[in-house]
């Protein structure tokens, strides 16, 4: 177990629980770092917590009151997704050895609960439904996956698509699951009974190169706005060449009554860039983490322009985002290594 | 280099040093391309029964050889991917190769390619030809040495095909100072042979007439004025119709469909099936292309879907190569041209990486169901068994019965067929 002082300010995080929006402000209030590239993080539901995947196969748990660091290991693989019970005491893993792990969230020395061999291949994706009864679980079987939360059983199976499945979101009214894939294919599921309801098509976020003769790109992120009024997917476009990291940034934004497109959020010159994830705040501001050869980005978006109204830029790319409970404080992922929590909100 | 023969006359492309290994102490035989002298009839008879074959899978753009044939899972440079048992207790391979894992038994692995390039270009250039490549002399890729030194000399199908991921075709350039007919015959995206189909505008009577008056042309001025390049000229036009005479052994429908579907409905499982083809037909060596495997973004996906066509195309092959008795007299190479670094790159990427990487080998003379040479715990350099670009040429060479300690005769000149600074593997030849 270790920490590091030198960047926490845990005075200046209580005040934020008290701070104002304003993105125009951000700043960074923490860094925390580990001993190898740190590939997903997630805050749990009641705030105390950063969890982050990190390259040597563990999940890295720091404590934003003191920036305590405990490892929590067994997977065998990365793991890419975290998700956890709604009342944030039960942590869950996603390996890319396709296991699923329970661990209790705050324990000093978290053990396993449970371990499921969930997929055939990585899982990429989790989701909890709204009632906090389901997971949803994805990856690379082209299969979506309920589990019970509490016991961890098999609620319910089915094949969803014919590529790989690379992000999965419940909606906030726990009626319809949404998965994505990698050329560009968003489904909407029926929670109850498997079924497909529509389908959205997201292929600007997919190409195929052919003289590279590579399909890239996918569906990294789905996020629904707070109202309902809009689906979003991101990823990434213009890619001339896949291979070489030569892309940028592409979020796109239907209607989600009429399945209207109605944005292509943009963010010019971010060579490189792919959005990992993107979440709605609390003013509907459509905040997207991109990564990029010259740096790492937050975006902003407002659903009346493509183009970013800001962005946030960090030292190093981002590999993944979180939005804490508080609304304001953002955790990022990044390949030195650290953990980086922001603030959105105007220095204290 | 031009192909002037040394006596001016289209006899001799001969070899001043013994230039067959097994078979040539021996004898060569009269249907040995190009070697027609030091003829032994009953090496010869047999040889042409069991007569050699080369097939290459090239993974274009360096195979990453920690998600293929040397995983380090669990180490700081392992990546995602885990390792699987094979066939062979005590090897283990990458996962994204379940299928490939059962055919271990017939493969060697050899992971201990040191090559020190680290340009595209110059490497793929070591690896095909066996040399470094210089300013001051062009060699010969090992398809255009084996077309020469294995092909039936009176074979009407070419011996050196080259099948390649994206469209086009033609000849390639890459016999150096071997006659063109040793080039690559291009099999753009595994379609026949370009211009191969008479038009339909030309009657067959007239088409017959027209090539009949085009020998005689040529053998009159032939008698005064033959070079290589007039017999390269005559040879193609001759090759040419013997090609459109058989075409059918390019057209990869007329295998059954159940093959089809056992290879993969990929462009890659096609070329598995139509390289099986090609061989069993009589083609001396065939190179397969993969592209691309340059993933210096986001390697593990590109790894992932690439090595899974790869895995089911490949496996397949090799199974049926073994079913069908041929594996004794087909060499099977799986190359890139070089590794990909242990390091992971913040964009989740591999960047090219020569100094410890493996290579492939199954068939003739290589042992089955091994694995040669090592690399270090993360993958970084090679601490066993260390071979490069020289080695390996050599030992393909000699694994399908050249001595590829012989020399071409070319203008006067003895050019050695492999670099005469290194030499064979022992290991890896039974």
């Amino acid at each position: 177990m270790s920490y590091d002082r030198s960047t926490q300010n845990t005075n200046l995080a209580k005040e934020l629980m008290t701070a104002a929006l304003d993105i125009k402000q951000a700043h960074i209030l923490s860094e925390w770092v580990h001993d190898r590239p740190l590939i997903s993080c997630r805050f749990e539901p009641q705030g105390r917590y950063v969890f982050a995947g990190a390259e040597d196969n563990t999940v890295q748990r720091w404590a934003l009151a003191d920036g305590v660091k405990t490892s929590l290991v067994g997977h065998d693989s990365w793991v890419k997704a975290i998700a956890f019970s709604k009342d944030g005491e039960t942590t869950i893993t996603g390996g890319s050895e396709g296991r699923l792990v329970w661990w209790p969230t705050a324990a000093e020395k978290p053990a396993e609960i449970r371990r499921i061999d969930a997929h055939q291949g990585w899982i990429r994706s989790l989701s909890v439904s709204p009632d906090g009864a389901l997971l949803a679980s994805v990856g690379n079987d082209l299969s979506v996956r309920l589990w019970n939360v509490a016991d961890g059983s098999l609620a319910r199976e089915w094949p969803a698509h014919d590529r790989y499945i690379y992000c999965v979101q419940f909606h906030p009214s726990g009626e319809f699951l949404i998965t994505g894939d990698l050329v560009g294919v968003v489904k909407q599921w029926n929670v109850a009974t498997g079924e497909l309801v529509r389908t959205f098509d997201a292929k600007p976020l997919h190409t195929y190169e052919g003289g590279q003769q590579v399909d890239f790109g996918g569906v990294r992120t789905i996020a629904i706005s707070p109202d309902g009024k809009y689906l979003t997917a991101g990823g990434l476009h213009k890619a001339t060449n896949p291979l070489g990291a030569v892309h940028e940034p592409l979020q796109l934004l239907w209607e989600w009554d009429n399945q209207t497109l109605v944005r292509s959020h943009i963010a010019e010159g971010i060579t490189g860039g792919v959005l990992w994830r993107s979440l709605y705040l609390s003013d509907q501001t459509l905040m997207g983490a991109c990564g990029g050869s010259t740096g790492g980005f937050l975006l902003f978006w407002k659903p009346d322009d493509d183009k970013a109204f800001h962005r946030f830029a960090y030292p190093v790319l981002v590999r993944d985002m979180d939005l804490h409970p508080d609304g304001i404080r953002v955790a990022t992922a990044h390949y030195d290594r650290n953990v980086r929590i922001v603030s959105l909100s105007a220095k204290a | 280099m031009r192909p002037f023969y040394a006596c001016g006359t289209a006899e001799h492309t001969l070899a001043r040093r013994q230039f067959l290994g097994s078979m040539a102490a021996a004898g060569l035989g009269t249907m040995i391309g190009g070697l027609k002298t030091f003829a032994n009839p009953a090496a010869a008879q047999e040889m042409a029964r069991q007569q050699k074959r080369i097939v290459v899978f090239n993974m274009h753009g360096g195979l990453s050889q920690l998600e293929s044939w040397d995983p380090k899972p669990g180490t700081a440079t392992g990546g995602p991917c885990r390792s699987i048992p094979t066939s062979v207790p005590g090897i283990h391979i990458s996962e994204l190769l379940p299928k490939v894992a059962q055919q271990m038994h017939h493969l060697t692995l050899v992971r201990g390619v040191n090559t020190a390039e680290d340009d595209h270009g110059k490497g793929a250039y070591m690896m095909l030809t066996g040399r470094r490549q210089t300013p001051a002399a062009d060699y010969p890729r090992i398809g255009a040495v084996a077309a020469k030194a294995l092909a039936p000399a009176d074979d009407a199908l070419p011996g050196h095909i080259s099948i390649t991921p994206g469209g086009g075709g033609g000849s390639g350039n890459d016999s150096a100072y071997l006659e063109p007919k040793y080039a690559s015959v291009m099999l753009g995206n595994g379609n026949p042979p370009m211009h191969t189909v008479r038009p339909e505008s030309v009657a067959e009577p007239a088409d017959a007439a027209r090539n009949e008056f085009r020998r005689r042309v040529n053998e009159r001025f032939l008698t005064r004025r033959r070079t290589a390049m007039t017999d390269a000229y005559a040879s193609s036009y001759e090759q040419a119709l013997q090609l459109m005479e058989r075409r059918e052994v390019f057209d990869v429908t007329k295998e059954p469909a159940k093959d089809v579907e056992r290879y993969g409905k990929y462009d890659f499982g096609r070329h598995c099936l139509l390289a099986r083809r090609l061989l069993e037909k009589g083609v001396t060596f065939v190179q397969v292309s993969h592209s691309n495997y340059d993933t210096h973004n986001e390697n593990f996906d590109f790894h992932l879907e690439q090595l899974a066509e790869f895995d089911l195309g490949f496996s397949n092959f090799v199974a049926d190569i073994a079913d069908r008795g041929m594996l004794d007299s087909t060499l099977i190479v799986v190359l890139s041209e070089f590794g990909r670094t242990p390091n992971i790159n913040l964009y989740y990427g591999r960047d090219h990486w020569s100094k410890a990487w493996s290579v492939v080998m199954a068939g003739c003379r290589t042992p089955r169901g091994f694995a040669f040479g090592a690399t270090n715990a993360d993958g970084t350099e090679v601490v066993d068994g260390q071979v490069d670009h020289g080695n390996l040429f050599h030992t393909y060479l000699e694994s399908v019965g050249v001595d590829s300690t012989g020399s071409f005769s070319i203008d006067g000149r003895d050019l050695p067929i492999a670099d005469p600074a290194v030499g064979a593997v022992k290991q890896l030849l039974v």
